[in-house]
């Protein structure tokens, strides 16, 4: 009989720290000195997937950089809730201008910093799906062509949350937003449209492009960590789970998160010039309805009739992603 | 130094001089030579320390200047027409953070249908963007204004727009005295933020402010706009100091002492109004010119200073509000207020129609022997349009 | 730097901004009952022991278990563990060795030579404790650490009752037995062995109280017809001749009637003896065999046959008559009338035992019932201040329970004589597997776990493979999922969204900042060990 591999807890975890591993093996987070790029007070919902998100990524940026960073916020619920007069959550140098131009914005910051010779401060660019797929693509493209030295980050939450949950381009297929409703005969968002901006991105092939997640803080760290030791245009792509959007329990917002990566659904990889390197392997596979279930934007799929055929479909759509990015980590 | 050039290689030349250090830009006509002149420089290596960056698209060309603003970095950028409307909503976000962006406009009209060619429908359209408006009526000016218009825009933490015509000046070689790196060193101080994106000493900009607030955000500005005035007319005063020429400043008179008509303009058009002018006076017709340069802030006080003995004003605009008409009309009527002065409106050279000297005299004469309507538009097709109109109505 | 109005705020302003007043519910750090103390016989405290001994703290974590145990060294060897039946973590992988790191933390004790001081103050009390076997050693050690004066007598030479002499050495080296046993009588406790009580009451006089622990001695016995040669042991006697060094000659072949511990380990101690063949009859199956299934695994390892579903019928010179059985529908073997002849030199009785309760006297005091002596709640018998447990009571008969046992009785009396209550805590529902959040555990180093596995698996039976190391027990101990019990991962501090979770420092936990809790319940969601609950505001 071969012995069931055992499993440990508490060395070489998942879990934020842990007091028995050395704190350069704890993540950025476990540190009770972390900066907390986004501080208490904030106005975003309970169970906030992308305060969490955007706190997790800046901090890391932070302590790659020496607290050398400056942040382009575009409009929407992140800029929103962080920085309604009179008070601000941010602890950095942090500008908001519109919807649709952080990525332009944040070049125009890194420009300014490389005329001046301070290139040891470092720009983060940053929106939810809706700048960074629909308003704000143009603008983004054009960073990533101009390979301008900034960091990028898309806090996906796929719909447009802070006007009130309207379907983006980012939006999934089958999913309930308040311009795609459950009604009709196909209800909820149409299968066939939509983008996946992390492909687009290693399109431009910029240096460096990278999917996180906010369930695996270690992975997502590590990415914004190797983001940081590039030059020239980057783009992390952070999945962000919205309890008001998405009609989900706010307590489940990182199992949610979970779930799609482990589903398959959203696919978490690293890329080079354009080129796939790594893909994080799933560690405990579930069908697709594990994830959707959990969630009332897809409430219609399981009733009043259950909708195999749609789940059937979604479920398809994680298959092709374990298949295209390895997620199964097969050799 | 005395130069033979192009107005657009001109105003790229003074740019440089002024030391911008992010210039961007997307290219649009009549625009291009600016841009073209000052890539050339930054490439070149004539303009250390600049970073010239290629956008996609207006938009981004006036969100780069924004970060790069925002960041302490005198900022540059040049636009025109669509250009300016395609980046409207981050015009408006400039001056809203307070940002001294320069930006030279060549004025160009706005379609549709398309019309590549020079009017002021473009920046007048930015009218209320809180953006300073400076107009130039020569290239000379267009050069001298650029200087004065950092130096402003720094003082007051304001964006400036240099509005200079379209091919008319752009396009237009002529001799042009364009001051060295030297000399606009002397007069332009280093930039200095009024606040700037700094890790070491990290703020948020770009709050969102709610009704609590919000008014009192746009009263300042307000203020802040009508206080810039005399920043406009000081830096007139010391350049000419340090120059020794007239430029820029808030109204200029042209003869209007004991003028009982004065035509009032903006930019190029007031050189063919002068010359007009001259022989009309010669003819011993009374009539004077008061060119506007500064449109925002709008110079009432100023203008009504001027006109406050005559006895007819003519407002010569190259643009026009659709459905009631002029533009610059309003607020001169705002200086006229009281004063029994008789004002009527001349719209000329849209889409870069010729403004005729026969046809402007023509219509000058008509105005002081028996009078014009309130509004005209110079030149117009009256037959054209009266059977399209007739004809329109017929099909509806 | 200026700051134009209301456009730009100055960094951190939001702290002014209490989010807490949002919340309908809060969470609050819990402390939930692993399901490996709700099992353990002896109530200890393993999850907290584990969690100790996790960063190499050993002593501490010996001091913590032996609050509950005093005999480390012996139990992770002859405990039948039933803390890792229920290990959540067997849900996962495998359970914790949590015996085997017990016995690293006892033979570590031993090898290093820690002492149990007696007590800091004496109470006046004097109390006998009868029996000097698990349950009175026990009770002794917890006697004298709350300060009370104690003496054990016991009618054999040397102390430790079936542990000496029911449980082979090869299971349990005399050695250790000796050194744990030591140890409590380093304490204080004073051993009158060869000393049988003849009448416990004649003993009320010298004594405050009195603890009845003498287990069950007596064999059971069955009638089976044999002829003048046949030669049928009881298996007591035979452990207990072997401890005496007076081994009984068993031959070649050897039968071992019975199911229980008490079979399979007089069976493995016939193989020792030289014994070419054991066979265990027993008549019904392994699922219903009393014996545990790591004592009928190991024998089976050790090549001893079992012949289930059989009885012996009868028993002339060398030739032992089986009949075959079969359940009924209610699960009772029932004789099929088919036999089956087996060679023995000698048949061992192994049925049970029962309690030899001559030292209650005549005296009609102290309830009897069904072979066992009746205790109340508090261990106390129908006699007030006379106490009694481990075999003597209905109870499991192992040495863990009796180890509970002593200690449950150890603290009534010390109630009882102080005049107050003693008040266990209360029944905690242990918790689930489905309570954690198993997400977060990782694979182990491969190297690790070969080595784990290795000594986990002790299954020699003269310790030929050794426990645990000090590196390797540290790695066993981490395994420990901690359930229901925080062992400050940080999860909680890093997952809140609003940041509402300080840190407090090593060995300190959390505190949630109600300032700023939202109440949104991602900390409770994924705390791994389900230390966190939430609960509403008032």
């Amino acid at each position: 009989m071969t012995p069931t591999p055992l499993k440990f807890y508490q060395i070489g975890s998942f879990a934020v720290g842990n007091r028995l591993v050395t704190a350069d093996e704890r993540s950025n987070q476990s540190d009770p000195e972390r900066t907390n790029a986004l501080t208490s007070g904030h106005r975003a919902c309970q169970g906030c997937g992308e305060a969490l998100g955007a706190r997790y990524a800046l901090d890391m940026a932070m302590r790659a950089t020496n607290d050398q960073i400056i942040a382009v916020n575009a409009t929407g619920c992140l800029e929103v809730f962080s920085t309604p007069y009179p008070e601000s959550s941010w602890r950095i140098a942090w500008l908001h201008s519109l919807f649709g131009n952080a990525p332009a914005v944040a070049s125009g910051v890194a420009a300014a910093l490389r005329a001046k010779g301070k290139t040891d401060i470092r720009v983060v660019g940053q929106g939810g799906d809706g700048a960074s797929v629909d308003i704000g693509f143009g603008a983004l493209s054009g960073m990533f062509e101009r390979n301008d030295d900034v960091l990028y980050i898309c806090y996906d939450n796929e719909a447009y949350m802070n006007t009130g949950v309207q379907r983006s381009g980012a939006t999934p297929p089958a999913a309930r937003t308040a311009t795609t409703q459950a009604v009709g005969e196909t209800p909820g968002n149409v299968f066939g449209q939509g983008k996946f901006l992390p492909r687009i991105a290693m399109a431009h092939e910029i240096p460096y492009v990278a999917t996180a997640s906010i369930s695996d803080l270690r992975d997502l760290e590590a990415k914004v960590l190797r983001a940081m030791e590039f030059r020239g245009a980057r783009y992390l792509h952070i999945f962000v789970p919205c309890p008001l959007g998405w009609g989900s329990a706010s307590c489940d917002t990182i199992k949610i998160a979970r779930l799609a990566t482990q589903s398959g659904l959203f696919p978490l990889f690293e890329a080079v010039n354009g080129e796939l390197i790594t893909s994080t392997p799933i560690r405990k596979k579930v069908q697709v309805e594990e994830y959707l279930k959990l969630q009332g934007r897809y409430a219609h799929l399981f009733s009043p009739t259950r909708r195999d055929d749609v789940i059937a479909n979604l479920q398809r759509i994680a298959d092709r992603n374990i298949d295209r990015y390895n997620l199964m980590g097969a050799e | 130094m005395l130069k033979q050039v192009e107005g657009s290689r001109a105003v790229a030349e003074v740019v440089a001089a002024c030391r911008p250090e992010v210039i961007c830009a997307y290219p649009i006509s009549p625009q291009t030579h600016i841009v073209e002149g000052l890539s050339q420089l930054v490439k070149n290596g004539d303009l250390l320390g600049c970073e010239f960056i290629n956008v996609e698209s207006e938009f981004s060309a006036m969100s780069v200047a924004i970060g790069a603003s925002a960041t302490g970095a005198r900022t540059y950028t040049a636009t025109a027409s669509q250009g300016l409307l395609y980046m409207v909503e981050a015009v408006y976000n400039a001056s809203g953070l307070g940002l001294p962006i320069v930006m030279t406009i060549a004025n160009r009209a706005i379609g549709g249908p398309i019309n590549i060619w020079n009017d002021h429908s473009d920046s007048m359209s930015q009218r209320d963007s809180g953006w300073i408006q400076l107009y130039a009526e020569s290239n000379q000016e267009a050069v001298d204004l650029h200087v004065q218009a950092f130096r402003i825009a720094e003082e007051m933490s304001l964006p400036v727009m240099v509005c200079m015509d379209g091919f008319i000046l752009t396009h237009a070689f002529e001799e042009i005295d364009i001051p060295t790196q030297d000399e606009v060193g002397a007069y332009l101080p280093t930039f200095r933020p009024r606040q700037v994106l700094d890790p070491g000493d990290p703020v948020s900009i770009g709050a969102m402010v709610g009704p609590e607030a919000f008014m009192e955000v746009k009263y300042m500005a307000h203020a802040r706009m009508i206080e810039s005035a005399d920043h406009i007319a000081r830096a007139a005063i010391d350049f000419k100091e340090a120059f020794g020429r007239d430029s820029g400043g808030l109204v200029r008179s042209y003869k209007i002492e004991r003028a009982q008509t004065v035509v009032i303009a903006l930019g190029s058009i007031l050189g063919t109004l002068k010359d007009l002018i001259d022989q009309m006076q010669d003819e011993g017709i009374s009539i004077g010119v008061v060119g506007i340069t500064s449109f925002r802030p709008f110079p009432v006080n100023e203008l009504r200073d001027a006109l406050k003995n005559c006895k007819r004003v003519i407002v010569l605009e190259k643009a026009f509000q659709t459905g009631i008409g002029g533009i610059v009309t309003e607020d001169v009527d705002r200086s006229l207020r009281g004063l029994g002065v008789e004002r009527s409106t001349l719209i000329a050279g849209l889409g870069g129609r010729p403004i005729s000297t026969q046809s402007l005299r023509s219509y000058l004469v008509k105005a002081i022997d028996s009078g014009v309507e309130e509004l005209t538009f110079l030149d117009l097709e009256i037959d054209t349009v009266e059977s399209e109109l007739a004809r329109e109505r017929n099909s509806r | 730097m200026e700051r134009p109005f209301a456009i730009t705020l100055g960094v951190g302003s939001s702290l002014a901004n209490h989010t807490g007043s949002w919340r309908v519910e809060h969470p609050e750090y819990v402390h939930r009952m692993p399901p490996c103390n709700a099992a353990c016989p002896a109530g200890e405290n393993i999850q907290n022991w584990l969690y100790i001994a996790e960063d190499g703290s050993y002593e501490p974590a010996w001091q913590e278990l032996i609050k509950e145990n005093p005999f480390p060294a012996i139990m992770g060897r002859v405990c039948y563990h039933p803390c890792e039946n229920v290990c959540n973590r067997g849900e996962l992988d495998e359970a914790v060795g949590i015996n085997s790191i017990e016995r690293f933390l006892g033979d570590y004790a031993i090898e290093h030579g820690w002492r149990i001081p007696g007590p800091t103050s004496e109470s006046g009390f004097k109390v006998l404790v009868v029996g000097a076997g698990p349950a009175g050693l026990s009770a002794a050690y917890h006697l004298r650490r709350s300060g009370h004066a104690v003496v054990i007598k016991d009618a054999t030479h040397a102390p430790g009752g079936m542990m000496r002499y029911g449980i082979p050495k090869y299971r349990l080296p005399r050695e250790i037995l000796d050194a744990e046993i030591d140890r409590i009588a380093g304490m204080g406790v004073q051993f009158q062995l060869n000393t049988r009580v003849e009448d416990v009451h004649d003993e009320m006089d010298s004594f405050d109280a009195v603890f009845l622990a003498i287990g069950a001695q007596l064999s059971k016995r069955a009638y089976i017809p044999a002829g003048e040669s046949a030669k049928i042991l009881d298996a007591i006697s035979v452990l207990s001749d072997v401890e005496n060094g007076t081994p009984p000659s068993l031959g070649r072949r050897v039968v071992i009637y019975g199911g229980g511990n008490t079979a399979m380990d007089v069976a493995r101690t016939a193989k020792r003896l030289g014994a070419d063949e054991a066979i265990i009859v027993y008549r019904r199956t392994r699922d219903k065999a009393p014996a545990n299934d790591v004592e009928v695994t190991e024998a089976l390892e050790e090549g001893i046959l079992i012949k289930w579903l059989s009885t012996v019928s009868n028993m002339d010179g060398e030739k032992l008559t089986v009949e075959k059985m079969e359940l009924d529908e209610r699960g009772f073997p029932q004789p099929t009338g088919e036999f089956e002849d087996l060679e023995a030199d000698s048949l061992i009785l192994a049925l049970g035992q029962e309690v030899d309760f001559s030292l209650l006297g005549n005296s009609a005091d102290l309830d009897v019932t069904n072979g066992t002596i009746a205790v109340d709640r508090a261990m106390m018998t129908s006699h007030p201040g006379i106490f009694a447990g481990g075999d003597m009571v209905f109870a499991d008969r192992t040495v863990t329970t009796s180890i509970g046992h002593g200690k449950k009785a150890a603290r009534n009396i010390d109630a009882w004589l102080r005049g107050s209550d003693f008040k266990s805590s209360e029944e905690k529902v242990p918790v689930t597997i489905d309570e954690l959040n198993t997400w977060y555990y990782t694979d182990a180093p491969h190297v690790i776990s070969e080595k784990l596995e290795a000594a986990r698996r002790v299954q020699d039976f003269s310790e030929i493979v050794k426990g645990l190391d000090e590196s390797t027990a540290l790695y066993e101990a981490r395994r420990c999922m901690s359930c229901g019990n925080c062992f400050e991962c940080d999860n909680c501090f890093g997952v809140c969204p609003d940041n509402a979770i300080k840190r407090l420092g090593p060995g300190l936990g959390y505190e949630i900042d109600l300032d700023y809790c939202k109440g949104c319940g991602i900390c409770v969601s994924e705390c791994p060990a389900s230390a966190l609950q939430m609960f509403p505001d008032a």
